[in-house]
């Protein structure tokens, strides 16, 4: 990605400002999980928590093309996926702390993340389980003749689950403006793909239900915004859902704050590509040393308020136990 | 029993069915009905006949045999905002959308703190006879009880049928709709105009002294013949239909259990872990002083339900197994009885001939 010098961009359309903004976006993921990963051992957090970092470019690639009132259906590996839809950093942090100021009221933690006022439909800690809620909130824009769209984000293990070809089926059946994103980071938690998969033509297998399926090999961020782009322009034009699977890699271990390379399953040699492809970094390199400087110290303002936020932030009253049980009390 | 009569119109369980949804369909345009079969020349039974030349394929529509990502979407429709009812023409299909309903439509209020709703109806047809066998006759309810969130309504008459239906359809939770085959030809006087039958209240269909039974679903049907045959020895019992299930009115249970000191629950499914426990447990922990309740349960017997009818009359609870569990609560003291054979007769009659 490196090559993309200044010019290359401009022709590719980019402006100064959507690469400022890109970078932003990625650069706020992988702070705050830096954070959250740094403030993990002090037990504060209370809350599994399974970090994007190294994965951030899939999030932020894909919600940089959509509109405020667009959907978004993360997955408990969310948190990439909740910022870059706009879900608001201190409502995270409080609800990693398990406060009543969190975005669930402290009472979904980190793996059921939702903002509906930014259109951030609720993360489920089940691999796949919120694809088909995806697919029914697309339903429901298409009844009503709207031309937003729904994104639905998962994980290399979720295509293996049945509700995910049942639900490519039925968008495809229906045009639905859903847009399927595989977040394909080779490990469903330490098994990798070969003992999964039969094949490795997954873009093939989603062609086969009529709908556009396209890869993005290194998880190149500008890559995967031009397609997500054009997925997006065609499904606001009724033409029905679209697939993109991107590669990328996750950096630290399956759940927790920690890396994991001494384990055994994998080795530290395939973290040195993604790092020589890490898109915070090659991104960032586009942005003026000055705009990056200004930037930069911007996010560590809102992160540190997000902290702090969090910890003079009140748990939740005894009595919330009970509420929201039922709908409306 | 003792339904309201606010009109002289009789109608089926299964019309009541489909002109509840039609009403809410004419008065809310969120309101939509899918799920396999519902738009074929069937018409699940007749319940969803007409639907689709009123509405439209856009709001009435079948459905890829997918009971999982439907329910999914069923989900994500709701919070988007609409009302689905999502139909399955057999309980025991329940099992394959499990994950859906237990691990987000159950929980999406809670865990995400009230900022979404899950409006949506699981309509589930419970099947009986016929050779309906293993797996389209499970009643299945209690596990739906089991799990926050959820509501579970099983109407037994044909005016309940489109009251809870309306309800649920208008109630902001995801409602387990338990319907069943033998009741869609049983009719009842039912008002044209749109009404609620309200979750949570119980009805007292009989009133008596001697025993209080309660009978869920079809059961209770099959309690009101027992009642009958009670009625001939001079027993009587006070017949309770719960409506639902969870809400659960335990207070109209638990009183008249108190007042006759026995109780007999007869439930459409098994025993063990099932609604029957739970009522019982239920008024037990209520009533704890004076004299204690002598309690009984019924339902399928402990196996899967075989199809061929010697076998399965011995499976289900019937109005003469009913009527000498309540004479043996009731009289434990007393000769051995059974109901005259003619009359035993006639309280089995059913209106409604096979095939399914």
């Amino acid at each position: 990605m490196s090559h993309f010098a200044a010019e290359t961009l401009k022709d590719a359309g980019y402006e100064a400002a959507v690469v400022a903004r890109i970078y932003r976006t990625l650069r706020l993921i992988r702070r705050a999980e830096e954070e959250i990963a740094r403030i993990y051992p002090s037990d504060k957090i209370k809350s599994p928590v399974h970090l994007s970092i190294g994965q951030e470019a899939v999030s932020v690639g894909v919600c940089d093309v959509l509109r405020v009132d667009d959907v978004v259906a993360p997955t408990y590996r969310g948190h990439a996926a909740y910022l870059a839809k706009g879900g608001p950093l201190r409502g995270l942090f409080a609800e990693l702390y398990g406060k009543a100021t969190g975005v669930a009221g402290g009472k979904g933690g980190s793996m059921h993340l939702i903002d509906m006022s930014h259109y951030v439909l609720g993360a489920s800690a089940v691999v796949g389980t919120t694809i088909p809620v995806a697919v029914g909130y697309a339903l429901a824009v298409q009844r009503s003749k709207s031309d937003r769209v729904a994104v639905t984000f998962f994980g290399d293990g979720a295509t293996e689950e049945g509700v995910f070809a049942e639900s490519l089926n039925f968008a495809s059946l229906h045009k639905l403006p859903v847009l399927f994103v595989c977040e394909n980071n080779y490990y469903a938690i330490h098994s990798p793909i070969p003992r999964r998969w039969a094949t490795n033509r997954l873009c093939e297998r989603v062609a086969t239900y009529g709908i556009p399926a396209q890869q993005v090999g290194d998880g190149g961020v500008l890559e995967l915004r031009a397609l997500a782009d054009a997925a997006v322009a065609r499904m606001r034009r009724g033409e029905g859902p679209s697939f993109i699977e991107c590669r990328t890699y996750r950096w630290r271990e399956h759940v927790g704050p920690s890396e994991d390379y001494d384990q055994g399953y994998r080795s530290r040699d395939d973290l040195h590509h993604w790092i020589k492809n890490d898109q915070v970094e090659l991104i960032g390199r586009m942005v003026t040393d000055e705009r990056r400087r200004h930037i930069d110290a911007e996010i560590e303002r809102e992160i540190a308020d997000a902290v702090q936020f969090a910890e003079a932030s009140p748990f939740p009253t005894i009595d919330k136990l009970y509420s929201n049980v039922f709908a409306g009390n | 029993m003792s339904l309201p009569v606010t009109d002289q119109r009789l109608l089926t369980y299964v019309d009541a069915l489909r002109e509840a949804m039609a009403q809410e369909m004419r008065h809310d345009p969120s309101v939509f009905v899918f799920g396999l079969d519902v738009d074929d020349h069937k018409a699940i039974q007749g319940s969803t006949r007409g639907l689709l030349q009123e509405f439209g394929p856009e709001r009435v529509f079948a459905t890829p045999l997918s009971e999982d990502a439907m329910t999914g979407v069923a989900i994500g429709a709701a919070m988007a905002g609409m009302r689905p009812v999502h139909v399955h023409i057999r309980m025991d299909f329940l099992m394959l959308a499990m994950n859906q309903l237990i691990n987000i439509a159950s929980k999406s209020s809670y865990m995400y703190d009230g900022q979404v709703k899950v409006p949506m109806v699981v309509r589930s047809m419970i099947g009986k006879s016929w050779g309906q066998g293993a797996q389209h006759s499970q009643g299945l309810h209690a596990m739906f009880m089991h799990v926050p969130g959820l509501k579970v309504v099983a109407p037994s008459n044909a005016y309940d049928a489109k009251g809870t239906l309306i309800a649920a359809i208008r109630d902001d939770n995801p409602v387990i709709f338990v319907e069943h085959r033998l009741l869609y030809f049983t009719d009842a006087f039912v008002p044209e105009d749109p009404f609620v039958v309200p979750f949570g209240k119980a009805r007292v269909c009989t009133q008596g002294d001697d025993i209080t039974v309660v009978g869920v679903s079809n059961m209770l049907l099959e309690c009101l013949r027992a009642h009958e045959l009670l009625t001939d020895i001079g027993i009587q019992a006070e017949v309770i239909d719960p409506i639902s299930l969870v809400p659960l009115d335990i207070d109209t249970i638990a009183n008249s259990a108190e007042r006759t000191g026995r109780l007999l629950v007869v439930d459409n499914a098994w025993t063990n872990c099932g609604a029957s426990a739970e009522i019982v447990a239920r008024v037990i922990e209520r009533v704890q002083s004076g004299k204690p309740i002598q309690v009984k349960r019924m339902g399928y017997a402990p196996t899967t339900c075989p199809t061929t009818p010697v076998l399965e009359r011995e499976f289900y609870p019937d109005p003469v197994k009913i009527a000498r569990a309540a004479y043996a609560l009731v009289r434990p003291e007393a000769a051995h009885w059974a109901p005259d054979p003619d009359r035993a007769t006639l309280a089995y009659q059913v209106q409604f001939r096979g095939p399914f």
